[in-house]
């Protein structure tokens, strides 16, 4: 197993130097001088060249290259041009509040997903299936950042219900969570719902009937637990994308985590802070789906770690 | 199949829906008199009234107007994004599927890289490397649905590739591309069409996501995305302005989502019939 999980890690690495190369170009290839662009406008041609030569812009793009892997192995993300801060810092400052409201999201899909599938499927093009389907379909169908200001128009202004912003108090979790859940329980229900009709086709489950067993145990005995492993893949990889997708809704509710500061440093042109970001997201996302990858291993024991 | 397809009332709805953004978006200039990108202060932030169905917005543009102008752009970035997946996609997974060896390891490396972004951030970043713009935005949204593309046709093509007809193609000497070309890209359009569509979907969702950071068509452009963007600061007085072109993009993915699946069970009668 621990064989099997150190491969794995190790065949991970040329995505991640991949992963590393596409957000090392993010600088080279914007037009115009980075070094400008990171020293302003109001810049003397001195203070240019000495953030140039600070950036290690004016050696040849291989050396900056290794130069800038040499630092990533140290976790130096450089220094924000706007704060002047290390953007390690201003990384885990903010880390903790997207993955608080992506795990809680998930969570939530998570039950509501497989129980709305469940239902659907054992209802099957009944009126329940029929009006849950509909529903996971509006589901994936909307826009995340939309529902989310409907929410607020909803619960916020016309009910006074909830707050419209902020992180403060509990109550102000509520629409976040929601909106960034709606999307993964829609799609988490549609994979359970096929998975458990194919599964509730399947020759094991009619034999589980044969031998007279209540459907009781058939369905959650035999079929659930077998329609659940590729769901749990999909609940995992869904996890990685909320906590990149969770940009629009902390745009929405102006939620302090990664995603706005993400924006704020795209719109202010705070390229390390932008790579900071996105290299932190996805070596998590690589991470979160080679563990949901170990994962499946340990609950399906037909997967044998050759 | 198209039978099998009328009988899915849904897919039905769903084509009709398109259909109809269709139509708006091609005679835009003939069913509305206003101009989508003039201004009038003088009728900023109006309410619905007889002479503006949708009301207006906070520069006294008519909101109506500019969501039909709107379809275009976000129709355009749709198929065009699609398109670019498409055109790349097919013969990437195709050729990967099909030579396999270190072609292929090198393809798989490169779509594993454009997996490792999370979902919407992988348009973010390639916007971070663009810059924004129309075709900026095409080809942001254009990268992400590549990988499902190659994916899909490489893995058809591999279960497809020792068949007996592509073996006899190959003892015959026929040049590997055009055994790609006769063979194998007929076998896998059906599954391609399903995905095609299921993907315009979610390139909507995508592209009018960046544009409601701002970060998309730049205005004064009546792009569905960029229009709920601006609403959004207007969201407590007039929720109007972020209500109609939410719904406008709600409504044009639900239609490609209900024509995708309909497609699907319609193309593969082995797939579960859905009714709704």
């Amino acid at each position: 197993m621990l064989h099997y999980i150190l491969r794995r890690l190790l065949a991970a690495l040329p995505t991640l130097l991949g992963v590393s190369l596409v957000v090392f170009m993010m600088v080279r290839l914007l037009p115009g001088d980075p070094a400008r662009i990171v020293a302003g406008l109001l810049a003397s041609e001195a203070d240019v060249e000495r953030i140039r030569h600070q950036l290690g812009l004016d050696q040849p793009g291989p050396v900056q290259y290794a130069e800038f892997l040499g630092r990533l192995v140290h976790f130096d993300l450089g220094t924000s041009a706007r704060s002047g801060q290390p953007v390690l810092n201003e990384v885990a400052s903010r880390l903790p509040w997207t993955a608080e409201l992506a795990a809680t999201s998930i969570a939530i899909a998570a039950l509501l997903g497989i129980t709305a599938g469940l239902l659907a499927a054992l209802h099957h093009n009944q009126r329940l299936d029929v009006a849950i389907s509909t529903l996971m379909l509006f589901g994936i169908s909307m826009p995340v950042y939309w529902f989310g200001l409907m929410l607020i128009v909803v619960f916020a202004i016309k009910l006074h219900w909830l707050p419209a912003a902020g992180s403060q108090d509990p109550g102000a979790w509520v629409l976040p969570t929601i909106t960034l859940a709606a999307f993964s329980v829609a799609l988490i229900a549609r994979m359970t719902r096929s998975t458990m009709l194919e599964v509730l086709r399947a020759d094991y489950v009619r034999t589980a009937h044969a031998k007279g067993l209540v459907d009781r145990a058939v369905v959650y005995g035999h079929a659930l637990r077998n329609a659940l492993l590729p769901v749990v893949t999909v609940v995992g990889h869904q996890f990685g994308t909320l906590l990149g997708g969770a940009v629009l809704t902390e745009t929405v509710f102006g939620w302090p985590g990664m995603g706005q500061l993400l924006v704020d440093a795209l719109f202010a042109r705070d390229y390390p802070v932008v790579q900071g970001i996105v290299l932190t997201f996805s070596t998590l996302f690589i991470l979160v789906n080679l563990a949901v990858d170990v994962l499946y291993g340990y609950i399906d024991p037909r997967i044998q770690y050759a | 199949m198209w039978l099998r397809f009328r009988r899915n009332r849904g897919a039905v709805v769903g084509l009709a829906v398109l259909v109809l953004f269709f139509a708006v978006a091609l005679v835009a200039p003939l069913a509305t008199t206003y101009n989508p990108e003039e201004n009038h202060l003088e009728e900023a932030l109006n309410d619905p009234t007889p002479a503006h169905w949708l009301g207006t917005d906070h520069l006294g543009r008519d909101i109506l107007a500019r969501l039909a102008y709107g379809a275009r752009f976000s129709l355009v970035i749709g198929f065009a994004a699609v398109g670019l997946g498409l055109a790349v996609g097919l013969p990437l997974g195709a050729v990967s599927g099909f030579y396999g060896g270190w072609v292929d390891l090198l393809i798989q490396r490169v779509i594993d890289v454009l997996l490792s972004f999370p979902g919407f951030l992988l348009a973010l970043a390639l916007i971070a490397l663009l810059g924004v713009g129309l075709d900026k935005v095409i080809i942001a949204v254009g990268l992400g649905v590549l990988p499902a593309f190659v994916r899909l046709v490489r893995a058809s093509t591999l279960s497809i590739s020792y068949r007996s007809y592509v073996e006899a193609a190959r003892a015959f000497g026929q040049p590997g591309l055009l055994i790609i070309w006769r063979h194998v890209v007929p076998n896998v359009l059906g599954p391609v069409v399903i995905q095609a569509t299921l993907g315009l979907g979610s390139t909507l969702l995508t592209a009018a996501g960046l544009g409601f950071l701002g970060l998309g068509v730049q205005g004064p452009t009546p792009e569905w995305g960029s229009m709920l963007g601006e609403g959004r600061q207007y969201i407590f007085s007039n929720p109007n302005l972020a209500t109609f072109p939410g719904l406008a993009i709600f409504l044009t993915v639900l239609g490609f989502n209900l024509a995708g699946d309909g497609l699907r069970d319609a193309l593969d009668p082995t797939a579960d019939r859905r009714i709704a």
